[in-house]
């Protein structure tokens, strides 16, 4: 049996891992299309900020990791997918067979349509060749604008902070991370940025980017207009998906994956970023586009690859976040279901806040700011829909007795 | 087989020795926020429970660090953070469905039970033989464990 896995990433170096561990006699073949060992783009952030090398990035340290795994690593690029006889084809044509094809592609920056963008001053900061280009080419001290405060951006802002640049965020939503963080919780994230002396403008757009001289004016949309020696992009993400155009695989925001992670083709699975596969939370088809689901999809599909599934429930979205110091973490349904209860404790001098949401006595999502210690416990009462009976009134007027609530309800102790 | 860190709450008088213990083995001090085992007090005292990282086999923990700081101890089977490669994002706080482990915002690293190479302090300094390391064939544990997996399945 030949498994083939296109793309390098976590998702795709966890899954030939996997199946090495599943199928010790069948060949894998993983293909990725970036110059480097295959390295972790979360971990960019912490390069930027000077705290590790290049290698701190990569996403595993043995040398020979592959080849003592036998897993045949390719540095190439995949152009076109062919389903019904079973290959692929390399940019420069040459076809390789596969039994099981792992498409773990992940996903690219994209930037805003707007005029200016294509100014050697506008970075992108996605892979490790944007990062290294934006330590060559920004220096301490130089304007920069950020644009996007979701939560790539605010990652992205904390390494801009410790490169020490004047950092002013533009944020299209009415509040820094808009889609992990709830009105509260985003205007304390807000305050705390400008308390240390970066500037944020939500709700306003960039409308155009004009290059004068030896620096950027950004034009907002309200009118008024920045000047900057950069603009680092963090607006979004798209699924790479394009060299499947006319394979037949289904595609939506990414590739369609069912509760197999399989495609609407045979033998034909996707995991990580690419992949639109399901949300444990509300079973519908999503894109997550974060770590945790990345390495949990690798797992899974290398499971059904090798013909050994793993239960699988859909993954859950979640996220943890450090923003100059504070510390935020959302998981689930944390903006709450219809019907469902409410509670929330917020803290403003000490900048703390927690929110927990229910169906029932269940905890569907939770948000909290601040809060390092037994954090999991939140992804541990989500995930497994533990009941909590008499503990949920309990949550509801002290939520920050989660921990005893999961002690008392999972491990069965008496209270 | 591994041994493994057993813990009856019944016999728990919270002194909290096995906090101070830990945080002075790993930390360095005497201080129950930088342990890695923790007591959880109920009905004022009533009931203690001491709780740390079960070593699970699944490891949420090490599957979602992006970049190999958590690895296996080949001796003890405990999941350890190596510092030197840890970047301190925090993905394994949240992956880890037992919340044990936590964020050392003094270090900017991650702090999870590493059983001590093999001699857990909290198990040798406990009077009452509340945390035991024992052989993990031991009922009880095992049931703690499954308790786990089925939640997660
Ligand atoms: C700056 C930054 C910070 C982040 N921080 C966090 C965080 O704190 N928490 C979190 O959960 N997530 C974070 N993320 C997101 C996380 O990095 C991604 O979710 C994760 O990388 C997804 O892994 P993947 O394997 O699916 O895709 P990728 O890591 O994108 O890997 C896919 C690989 O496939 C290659 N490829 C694409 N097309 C082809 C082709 N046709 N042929 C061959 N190879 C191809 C790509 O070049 C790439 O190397 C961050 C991302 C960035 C950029
Ligand atoms: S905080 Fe450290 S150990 Fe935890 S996932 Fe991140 S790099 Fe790995």
């Amino acid at each position: 049996m030949h498994h083939v896995i296109v793309g390098a990433g976590p998702a795709g170096v966890i899954a030939a891992e996997t199946l090495r561990k599943k199928s010790p006699n069948d060949s894998i073949t993983l293909i990725g299309d970036e110059p480097y060992p295959a390295y972790s783009r979360m971990a960019l952030p912490y390069l930027m900020a000077g705290d590790v090398a290049e290698d701190g990035t990569y996403l595993r340290h043995a040398e020979n990791h592959f080849e003592s795994l036998e897993i045949n690593v390719l540095n190439d690029s995949v152009s076109q997918v062919h389903p019904a006889d079973h290959s692929i084809s390399l940019k420069d044509g040459t076809g390789i067979s596969f039994d099981r094809l792992l498409l773990a592609t992940g996903a690219s920056a994209i930037r805003p349509p707007i005029g200016g963008m294509d100014s050697p001053r506008v970075h992108n900061c996605w892979t490790l060749t944007d990062a290294h280009r934006i330590l060559s080419e920004v220096k301490a001290g130089d304007r920069v604008v950020l644009l996007g405060a979701g939560f790539i951006g605010c990652i992205v802002l904390q390494a801009l902070v410790e490169m020490k640049l004047e950092l002013t965020v533009i944020e299209l939503a009415d509040r820094m991370l808009a889609r992990m963080m709830d009105g509260p919780g985003g205007n304390m994230i807000e305050r705390w940025c400008q308390a240390k002396g970066v500037k944020v403008r939500t709700g306003t757009a960039a409308k155009n980017v004009v290059e004068k001289n030896d620096s950027l004016e950004i034009e907002l949309g309200d009118g008024s207009s920045i000047v900057a020696d950069h603009i680092v992009c963090a607006a979004g993400v798209r699924s790479n998906t394009g060299f499947l155009e006319g394979s037949g695989i289904k595609t939506d925001a990414g590739v369609l994956v069912d509760w197999n992670l399989k495609t609407n083709i045979d033998n034909v699975f996707a995991a990580g970023d690419v992949a639109q596969g399901p949300d444990r939370s509300t079973g519908e088809q999503q894109v997550h586009a974060i770590q945790p689901t990345a390495s949990e999809h690798g797992r899974v599909a290398a499971c059904q690859m090798a013909g050994d599934p793993m239960p699988y429930g859909g993954s859950l979205s979640m996220n943890v976040l450090n923003t100059l110091g504070l510390i935020t973490s959302s998981f689930g349904l944390w903006d709450g279901i219809d019907g469902g209860d409410s509670t929330r404790v917020e803290d403003q001098p000490h900048n703390r806040y927690l929110r927990l949401e229910f169906r029932d006595d269940v905890l569907v999502g939770a948000l909290a700011i601040g809060l390092t210690q037994h954090v999991g416990i939140l992804r541990g009462l989500v995930q497994t829909g533990v009941r909590l009976g008499e503990w949920k009134k309990r949550l509801m007027s002290d939520p920050s007795q989660i921990m005893h609530a999961y002690l008392a309800k999972v491990q069965g102790t008496r209270a | 087989m591994y041994k493994s860190l057993v813990i009856d709450p019944a016999k728990c008088t919270s002194c909290l020795q096995c906090e101070l213990a830990c945080s002075f083995e790993n930390e360095g001090v005497f201080n129950p926020a930088k342990s890695r085992i923790k007591v959880f007090e109920f009905e004022h005292g009533l009931t203690t429970i001491p709780y740390t990282c079960t070593q699970c086999e699944e490891a949420w923990c090490l599957h979602a660090c992006p970049v190999e700081a958590i690895t296996v101890n080949a001796q003890t089977g405990a999941k350890e953070v190596n510092d030197s490669i840890c970047v301190g994002c925090k993905v394994c706080t949240i992956a880890c469905p037992f919340g044990t482990v936590n964020y050392n915002s003094s270090t900017g690293k991650v702090i999870k039970c590493d059983l001590c190479g093999g001699d857990p302090q909290c198990a040798e300094v406990c009077p009452t033989d509340a945390i035991v390391y024992v052989d993990a064939d031991w009922t009880g544990y095992s049931k703690m464990r499954d308790s786990a997996l089925e939640a997660h399945a």
